[in-house]
């Protein structure tokens, strides 16, 4: 028996992001989804005879603030192709999409890099006849042309993922960033974000590709994960037992995780590419590429670093704040008004104590609107820091605010959650406590520094969370000589 | 006053001043129409003038023949094909609403080779069109049936489209003016494509007059078509008297050194040549070194755009679908195998296999290559001369069927009108004589008229038209079909 070989995966992706623009991509019907079937349409998308493609010049400029955004060297001119072939979502027999020119190249994000970022047009929409709703068994199948136009961009990364966790944490950047930029909704359940991947393993520390599979229908970021994985230790498994990997495409099927070939049929086209002669090159000037850049608001990535460079604070929180802009957003609304607290502690309750509390009661999407505004959450912040509240009764206040709202001095005067300052009326509680544990003081006594809990446990419980644990543990010692 | 045989700008002159009552020149239109020997019209339905702009326009009260190649909302248009058979376009292409703009009606739309594919009309789906000079004889094509339209006094004027010469041959076979414009001058939008790339819409007229009128009227950029520009400055009626100052190459790759030239043909492009130094112009011989290639190149980049644009026939959406196919492919194959004819067929064939993963580069990339050329020796030839001029057709107007079985001699009749289309500059056709058709293949019969060509550089419409309009007034050209004058 030969040593085991360890594989490295190498993990490319190919992204298909729908643009939120007003109409579609090459005419003037309307963006909008959930209508009736084939409301949204018009003889130039239904390719009617005689009819030509103008380019939406909104979709060139989200594809130019994406390019942006990735980093990419923008094309001082680059060119649509026809890709051809038949099918009944297609209604011109050929789809326009970008091909040896494209738009952008060699970007990055975060630690990937960009390939290429191109425009295209999505096909339409077949909707099966008959129970199972897949093409093989139904009876017919009718085309909805309502998305058939919808501007794609298509991002290609380089393959320098390593896992499936990192494709996943990946996506979910990207996802992050086009949000932010405001040009697609990006939601993968409903398809206006589609990641397919390009998947191979290689002998850890060769330079040499392996053969690689492409990945489809993942369809959330879970699946992606899953997905990959699965494909993953599928490879891993053939090349163990000594077989090879073919090249081919295979769909994920979220049900119960397994892969299926698509049958070679369905993909292995001659698209026959060559350039779209109805329409005419892109060519950004200066003042539009100016304009995409400063039309960027502050990525994640970037605002991940300001956090932990300029505020201070650290990773995890920054990656949280940064990537969830929502919460960021409400963290610099509450750092701002912050009169006491630190950037720290004000970050931590917000991507601690505020997204659970907010989860529990399902208003974790928008914390900006929630009943505990950033003000209140920066007051709380301040009231525990400058020792006015325990950290415990500060959770009760901030449950208190999410449900009712309100002041945070306020509430933590009617309900009595003052801090006891007093030391002598601490230390009687304290004493107290010692006496009602013998047997956990002894074993302090003993030399037992963890029998400590038992007593402060007895001190908060009878003080309902309102002492200081420091204090009381420095003055459970000092009485027990410990 | 034979209404019939007013043009365009004289009929529109006489409406305007009340000479002329509209419904009286409509219906003598309409009748000739209706009758049509010559196969001319696909839908004789026209519009209904009460329902026409009467805002005095240019073209106020004129009926103009369309090939049934452009979209009209409400009028079937069947590109001469099967497979759109009884499809009525849900929208009008620009050309056409400019010409209602203008006050024109539609007269009708007329036969074609299917999907333009033809120098003859005869692959057209619903039989061939018949030359009014001699109807054993084919009007040219793929614009035939505008061409006999006009020549055949069934309408004013007529609009076709030229890819590879598809105006200027057929305006040369029925003795009229035909004009292909630049590339962008008028708006493909609604006209059913064939060569993306190639196709361009224009006038076939009975003088040059007429079509500056036609071209006037519809010229201009459109936003549905994001290849059209329009003409600046716009185009004025033509009115030069003499050629003086201006200067004509004759490429001898498409005159002297052309095979297959007839005598006939060459005799009154030799003759022509004569008139226009008699009126002061300079003609000299020139070259065109890569024209010859313009013929190979054309077959490859054509069909392969073809190729492409006649996808979207597949039966799902409009038009014909073949009926009880088993599955998606089987639909595909008998719509396609039913509804397209054998030359369409043919090209669909040429095109995708220049197109395909391999060959690419040797027939579509090689054929790109040879078209720069052949558009940089037209831009040479201009730094030395105003125009250059060649025959429009190698031949006068040949039998119905001689041609059908042998495609490469059918697609020469394309030689010498295919290198300014590559080139996407702007020629015109105008009748410069009549010739007996060539003897030596047998064929006897009645005098012929023969197109002499006038190229300019792009967007150079305005000079063309003028120094058109200087030659036929010096030719005065008068026969015709039938053989009586005016």
């Amino acid at each position: 028996m030969s040593a085991a070989v360890e594989y490295e995966p190498v993990i490319g992706l190919e992204i298909h992001v729908q643009l939120s623009t007003r109409t579609k991509m090459f005419c003037g019907c309307e963006l909008s989804f959930g209508d009736e079937p084939n409301v949204h349409t018009c003889p130039v998308c239904l390719g009617h005879p005689g009819t030509l493609p103008t380019v939406n010049e909104q979709a060139i400029r989200f594809a130019l603030m994406i390019a942006a955004a990735l980093e990419c060297e923008v094309a001082e001119r680059s060119i649509f192709h026809r890709k051809n072939y038949f099918y009944p979502d297609l209604p011109k027999g050929y789809q326009i999409s970008q091909y040896d020119e494209p738009l952008a190249v060699n970007g990055r994000l975060g630690d990937v890099r960009i390939h290429r970022a191109h425009l295209e047009e999505d096909a339409a929409k077949l909707i099966h006849v008959g129970e199972s709703g897949r093409i093989h068994g139904s009876g017919a199948s009718l085309v909805d042309f309502n998305r058939g136009g919808t501007p794609l961009v298509e991002i290609v990364t380089e393959p320098d993922i390593r896992s499936a966790a990192q494709a996943r944490e990946w996506a979910q950047l990207l996802r992050t960033t086009l949000r932010q930029l405001g040009v697609s909704d990006v939601n993968m359940e409903e398809g206006s974000l589609r990641v397919d991947g390009n998947i191979s393993l290689r002998p850890r520390g060769s330079e040499e590709l392996g053969v690689k599979t492409e990945l489809k229908n993942m369809n959330s970021f879970r699946f992606l994960e899953r997905g990959i994985e699965a494909e993953l230790v599928r490879q891993r498994e053939l090349l163990e037992a000594g077989e090879e990997v073919v090249q081919e495409t295979l769909h994920f099927h979220p049900e119960d995780g397994s892969l299926t070939p698509l049958r070679s049929k369905e993909y292995a086209h001659d698209y026959r590419y060559f350039p779209e002669p109805d329409l005419v090159p892109v060519a950004p000037n200066e003042q539009t590429l100016r304009e995409a850049r400063e039309a960027l608001p502050e990525l994640p990535a970037a605002r991940r670093d300001r956090y932990v460079t300029e505020v201070g604070l650290p990773d995890g929180a920054a990656e949280m704040l940064a990537f969830q802009p929502a919460y960021g957003d409400y963290f610099e609304r509450a750092l701002e008004v912050a009169d006491g607290a630190s950037a720290t502690a004000i970050a931590n309750w917000v991507t601690g104590e505020l997204v659970a509390s907010l989860r529990e009661v399902g208003d974790e999407d928008d914390p900006l609107a929630s009943k505990a505004g950033p003000e209140a959450l920066a007051s709380l912040a301040a009231l525990v820091e400058a020792r006015k509240i325990s950290h415990g009764s500060g959770k009760q206040v901030l449950a208190k605010l999410v449900a009712e709202g309100g002041d945070p001095a306020k509430i933590v005067e009617s309900e009595g959650l003052a801090q006891i300052s007093d030391e002598g009326e601490l230390a009687a509680i304290v004493d107290a406590a010692i006496a009602a544990e013998p047997a956990a003081a002894e074993q302090i006594r003993a030399g037992n520094a963890k029998a400590i809990g038992r007593i402060v446990g007895v001190v908060m419980k009878e003080t309902r969370g309102r002492a200081d644990g420091g204090a009381v543990q420095k003055l459970i010692r000092e009485r027990l000589g410990a | 006053m034979d209404l019939l045989e007013l043009t365009v700008a004289q009929a529109a002159a006489a409406i305007r001043s009340g000479e002329l009552d509209r419904a009286e020149y409509l219906d003598a239109y309409r009748r000739a129409a209706a009758d049509d020997p010559l196969n001319a019209f696909l839908t004789a339905e026209g519009d209904d003038p009460t329902n026409a702009s009467d805002g005095g326009g240019e073209l106020a009260g004129i009926p103009i023949a369309v090939k049934d190649i452009f979209c009209t909302e409400g009028i079937a248009t069947t590109a001469g094909s099967r497979i759109l058979e009884g499809y009525v376009p849900p929208y009008t292409s620009t050309a056409v609403r400019r010409l209602r703009e203008a006050g024109a009606l539609v007269h009708g739309k007329t036969n074609m080779d299917e999907f333009a594919m033809g120098s003859s009309n005869e692959n057209s789906a619903y039989g061939a069109v018949l030359n009014p000079w001699d109807t054993s004889r084919v009007p040219g094509g793929s614009s035939g049936g505008s061409a006999a339209a006009v020549a055949g006094r069934l309408a004013p004027a007529a609009i076709g489209t030229d890819t590879g010469g598809s105006i200027r041959q057929p305006a040369s076979l029925c003795g009229l003016v035909g004009l292909k414009p630049t590339y962008g001058a008028i708006s493909r939008y609604g006209m059913i494509a064939f060569a993306s790339s190639l196709d361009q819409c224009g006038p076939l007229t009975r003088d040059v007059t007429d079509a500056a009128l036609l071209l006037r009227a519809m010229e201009g950029r459109d936003p549905c078509d994001s290849t059209s520009v329009g003409l600046e400055p716009g185009v004025e009626a033509p009115s030069r008297e003499d050629l003086s100052g201006l200067s004509f190459g004759v490429p001898r790759e498409l005159a002297s050194e052309a095979e297959g030239i007839e005598p006939g043909v060459r005799e009154v492009f030799e003759r022509t040549l004569s008139r226009i130094e008699e009126l002061g112009g300079e003609v000299s011989e020139t070259e065109l070194p890569h024209a010859p290639h313009g013929i190979s190149a054309y077959y490859v980049l054509a069909p392969a755009e073809a190729s492409a644009n006649l996808a979207r026939y597949d039966g799902v959406r409009f038009g014909m679908r073949a009926g009880d196919a088993e599955d998606l492919t089987a639909m595909y194959e008998s719509t396609r195998a039913e509804g397209f004819g054998a030359e369409v067929k043919r090209r669909i064939m040429l095109g995708t296999y220049a197109l395909s993963s391999g060959y690419y580069e040797a027939y579509y990339g090689r054929a790109q290559r040879v078209r720069t050329k052949i558009a940089e020796d037209f831009s040479r030839a201009f730094e030395r001369f105003d125009f250059v001029v060649a025959p429009t057709s190698p031949s006068v107007a040949f039998e119905l069927g001689s041609r059908t079985d042998d495609p490469l001699a059918m697609y020469m009749s394309d030689y010498c009108t295919v290198p300014m289309s590559l080139a996407g500059i702007p020629a015109i056709s105008i009748p410069a004589g009549l010739a007996r058709p060539d003897s030596s293949n047998g064929a006897t019969g009645p005098e012929l008229p023969v197109g002499f060509q006038i190229a300019g550089p792009a967007f150079s419409e305005a000079g063309l038209l003028d120094a058109a309009f200087a030659l036929e007034r010096a030719i005065g050209f008068e026969a015709r079909p039938g053989g009586e004058g005016p």
